[in-house]
């Protein structure tokens, strides 16, 4: 390609979150036209994530000590509205030779698929709840601690009357404080991280204080409303009649058995990366020891193996929404620096510093709050493992016995594990870390589930769409 | 049963629906997802135990909330339930068996 | 340091083929070391479409073609399951007059062979089969032709040949081969081991030209990737294997419901540590045209899919002959090197049965199933 087909062709943003809004208005910014495609109706992603049109909650009541911020991507767009061409409602279901295959539908609802050819793209695909399972965990009232916030936030509604927000990580006591303010009975909050990891934490935790203090004024309100806040404990089951939610049994950090009623449940270990598009797009990957998977490498800037192809925000490794908006500009500019434009040094500067921090502080979060030490060793045959397929612990075990497999591609390939509809993205971890226990490997040594288009189910009526101009869907 | 709670926004305009042949009702701006959770106790069955289901992730990555759904006398169609809006009059199956076509109004 | 072992024959590649030739030669008595370069099973092999299928294929390969179908029949006593095999029955279908012309010219052709062919006409074919879209105005039906699971069956055959004493060295890439008068030594440095024996046997796959080509015996072999996709589970609506005369799309619905359908092409994923330019890539991916062409082949002729979603699609890197016919076969210049390669995405369901001829050639040195047509020389100028 010429150097000047290399600059024809407008920059793509993938994810329209925090760091791909930011991408997006950087890029207007200095000029340039770039698309931002989303799966979502309106720009925020899950964090800001806009309830449907007719919800009128104003931004303090979704997103609390965050609603300025929120408001801020919400409406970052508008003022580039001739730049920016924001495609929403569009999945990117596959990248293949330097394009992106586009996903949408037109008036009639017939979905369409478009060829969006790109020379530089930035990939802010988001996260979502990273998931060790428990028995009972497929049932009706078991969501992801995301989840629960979402149908809180999105549609007024929570996922019980007396809800347990269990698993580990900052987002169960904003989750909780968040229920407990809309009226929900928060029956406990089980975190299985125990409290002195968060003492170790303190220090990196102090990089970020406006951060850690909010997380402790969630704690302090919790406590003072009485919900019971307990660390250190192991999930044990969830039970009820009939396949319902009834009981979360638990263990507590003295070693008792604990059994707390509730008709609901959040679950969730922290986040996990939606890393598919950028395996597509060719990026190598390595393991980072501290989030336990696979990452896009990258350089500070956001800058992967492949050039022109960026990844930014919780997409390229979990480190919250505040760092995901100055990725998202810090990547938008290393594109425009690639592309030799001009870029305000000070403002490199000063969000390498920034970046810097966060790092600092999403690494004593994994400290504070780590995945749990030995959660693969007494998980019974029984339980599911993989919730598309239906494929249980007791299969993968056989599995290990008959073939050996030493990675996931191989497990799946004999057990179906992460071969369903959602293609590993709830059982991926989980099988990882069961899978390294089983053959006695470490995690790292499993390798990753290779994607494969289409990322997210695509309907079988999709169509090309008819070709047309080259940039325009 | 429901498994949802409504906390907040219920004023919202009334849509009306079919839930496996069944008249109901749910607030304009809720998603498929919500309209049957605050009126039942699942969104599907799986296809290999029968077990009950009722979403997860509610962000579209789990996919564990596809659903059939017909509009009008239209074929049956899936659709994500967590991240598709609720149209008057949508007929809506939590089974394997396929949504009826639903001829009166759904009100 | 490298590990030196010996045995009577020495397999390169764990597929289908590498793996039941293994296992016919334990139980005719001779040892085998078998090497594979990643895992059995974990190419062609098992991530093909799973039609176990005679129709179709020319008179000259069905004796072959017979005597898998006989070894499929005891698969449970071959590899110790079933590997999701059945005899649903394979369906071609006919777009056309011309087409239906070429299926009754076909069922003529191959008559005493033993098919059992029903020509079905377009009342027939809308009477049994009422999911089949319009497209389609009449078929062939063999009802003993079906399909099963490779991820499962084609790793169980290299399975059931360790239990039967094999030696299966996977993770086993081939680095180099020696050829002295005591015969073959096949070193694989990453795996730190040589194996010798007096009898090699190249069933490597996409990666048998280049074995070959290393020993001075090059055979046409070009590298293809088919490409598959299956939907979501959805409710029985179809029992038979389906083919399409004049090829573009074959399809099956699975036990679990889910149905897998195949045609066109993928790519090459880029490689990651080739040997060289020739070398095979490891992986290939499905082309974005190729897959929605797929996608409007399979809703076309099948109009129970309209409404479902496609959760995955995927492609292999497979061999292919000039003349689409396999190779198999003695060298004609190294004594004690057969081949067995080329199957040019047919070679499932024949994959026992050429394992078992392959056992044949080593142990009596002739096969009792003709396989004159697809002798490795058979390519080579008049001279």
């Amino acid at each position: 390609m010429t150097a000047a087909a290399t600059t024809s062709l407008r920059p793509v943003i993938v994810g329209a979150g925090p760091a791909g809004v930011r991408a997006a208005v950087t890029l207007a910014a200095a000029g340039l036209n770039p698309v931002l495609v989303d799966e979502a109706a309106r720009p925020g992603g899950q964090i800001y994530r806009q309830p449907p049109a007719g919800l009128t909650r104003p931004p303090e009541a979704l997103y609390g000590f965050e609603a300025a911020k929120a408001r801020a991507i919400h409406t970052a767009l508008a003022p580039y509205a001739g730049q920016i061409d924001h495609y929403t409602e569009t999945l990117v279901w596959n990248i293949e030779h330097g394009a992106l295959d586009l996903m949408n539908r037109d008036a009639s609802g017939q979905p369409v698929s478009t060829v969006l050819p790109y020379d530089s793209l930035i990939l802010a695909t988001g996260a979502t709840d990273r998931i060790l399972p428990l028995p009972g965990w497929t049932r009706p009232g078991v969501y992801t601690l995301g989840g629960a916030q979402i149908a809180l936030k999105a549609q007024g509604c929570g996922i019980g009357k007396r809800v347990v927000f269990a698993g580990t990580g900052p987002l169960l006591y904003l989750i909780a404080y968040q229920y407990a303010k809309a009226g929900a009975t928060v029956a406990a909050v089980l975190d299985t991280a125990p409290f002195v990891n968060r003492i170790h934490a303190l220090p990196g935790l102090l990089a970020c204080p406006d951060t850690l203090l909010k997380g402790l004024y969630y704690t302090a309100w919790l406590s003072l409303h009485d919900v019971p806040l307990h660390s250190g404990v192991t999930l044990r089951e969830i039970s009820g009649p009939d396949g319902t939610v009834a009981a979360l049994h638990w263990r507590d950090a003295k070693g008792r058995d604990r059994e707390t009623a509730c008709d609901g449940i959040g679950l969730g270990y922290g986040l996990r990366s939606e890393t598919q598009l950028a395996d597509l797009a060719g990026c190598r990957f390595a393991f980072n020891d501290l989030h336990r998977v696979w990452l896009p490498e990258r350089d500070d800037a956001g800058r992967t193996s492949v050039a022109g192809v960026y990844v930014a925000g919780d997409g390229a490794g979990i480190a919250g929404a505040d760092a995901a908006e100055a990725a998202g500009e810090r990547a938008a500019l290393a594109l425009l620096q690639d592309r030799g434009l001009p870029v305000d040094p000070t403002r490199v500067t000063a969000l390498d510093r920034r970046l810097a921090r966060f790092r600092r502080f999403s690494s004593a979060l994994w400290t504070a709050f780590p995945v749990p030490a030995g959660w693969a060793h007494d998980l019974p045959d029984s339980m599911t493992l993989c919730r598309c397929e239906e494929i249980t612990v007791g299969t993968l075990r056989q599995t290990v016995r008959t073939d050996t497999p030493t990675e996931l591609n191989r497990l799946k390939a004999l057990s179906r594990i992460g071969m369903g509809r959602c293609q590993g993205r709830m059982c991926g971890v989980a099988a990882a870390e069961v899978l390294a226990h089983e053959t006695g490997r470490p995690v790292s040594a499993i390798a990753r589930l290779r994607p494969q288009p289409p990322i997210k189910p695509l309907p079988a009526a999709t169509l090309p769409a008819p070709v047309s101009g080259e940039d325009t869907p | 049963m429901s498994l949802l709670v409504r906390y907040a926004e219920q004023s919202r305009p009334p849509v009306h629906f079919f839930l496996d042949g069944q008249p109901q009702t749910a607030l304009s701006g809720d998603t498929l997802l919500t309209a049957i959770l605050t009126c039942a106790n699942r969104l599907r069955q799986t296809e290999f135990t029968g077990e009950n289901r009722a979403g997860f992730c509610l962000m579209g990555a789990c996919q564990d909330c596809w659903i059939q759904v017909r509009r009008g006398t239209g074929p049956v169609e899936r659709l994500r339930a967590c991240s598709t809006l609720l149209e008057e009059g949508m007929s809506l199956s939590t089974s394997a068996t396929v949504p009826p076509v639903m001829t009166g109004a759904a009100s | 340091m490298t590990h030196h072992l010996r045995a009577d024959v020495v397999i390169v590649g764990g597929g289908i083929v590498g793996g039941s030739a293994a296992l016919f030669l334990r139980q005719a008595g001779a040892s085998v070391i078998l090497m594979e370069r990643d895992r059995p099973g974990s190419r062609a092999s098992g991530v093909n479409y799973g039609g176990v299928r005679r129709q179709g294929r020319p008179p000259e390969h069905l004796p072959l073609a017979q005597r898998a179908h006989a070894l499929w029949a005891n698969l449970r006593s071959l590899i110790g399951e079933d590997g999701e095999y059945v005899r649903s029955g394979h369906l071609k279908l006919a777009r056309s007059a011309a087409d239906m012309a070429s299926l009754e010219a076909y069922a003529a052709r191959v008559e005493n062979f033993g098919l059992g062919l029903q020509l079905l006409d377009t009342a027939d074919l809308r009477r049994l089969y009422p999911m089949i879209g319009d497209s389609a105005i009449g078929g062939s039906l063999c009802p003993e032709d079906g399909h099963a699971n490779p991820r499962l069956v084609s790793p169980a055959f290299s399975r059931a040949a360790a239990a039967a004493g094999a030696t299966i060295l996977d993770r086993a890439p081939v680095s180099d081969i020696r050829i002295t008068p005591e015969g073959f030594h096949v070193t694989s440095a990453q795996a730190e081991i040589t194996a010798s024996a007096p009898v090699l046997i190249n069933c490597a796959g996409a990666w048998a030209g280049e074995l070959a080509a290393g020993i001075g015996d090059p055979l046409p072999i070009s590298v293809i990737h088919p490409l598959m996709a299956v939907t979501e589970p959805l409710p029985p609506f179809l029992t038979v294997s389906i083919g399409v005369e004049g090829g573009g799309v074959y399809g099956r619905q699975v036990e679990r419901g889910n149905f897998v359908f195949g045609g066109g092409r993928g790519f090459a994923h880029p490689k990651a540590d080739a040997r060289s330019a020739t070398t095979p890539p490891d992986f290939a991916r499905p082309e974005r045209q190729a897959a929605l062409r797929l996608l409007a082949q399979g809703t076309g002729l099948f109009p129970a899919l309209q409404g479902c979603t496609i959760i995955r699609s995927w492609s292999g890197v497979e061999a292919e002959t000039p003349d689409h016919a396999p190779i198999i076969g003695p060298s004609r210049i190294h004594p004690g090197l057969f081949h067995a390669c080329g199957f040019s995405g047919a070679g499932f369901q024949i994959g026992p049965a050429v394992g078992a001829v392959l056992a044949d050639l080593v142990t009596t040195g002739r096969s009792v199933t003709p396989i004159d047509a697809f002798r490795p020389d058979r390519f080579s100028s008049p001279a």
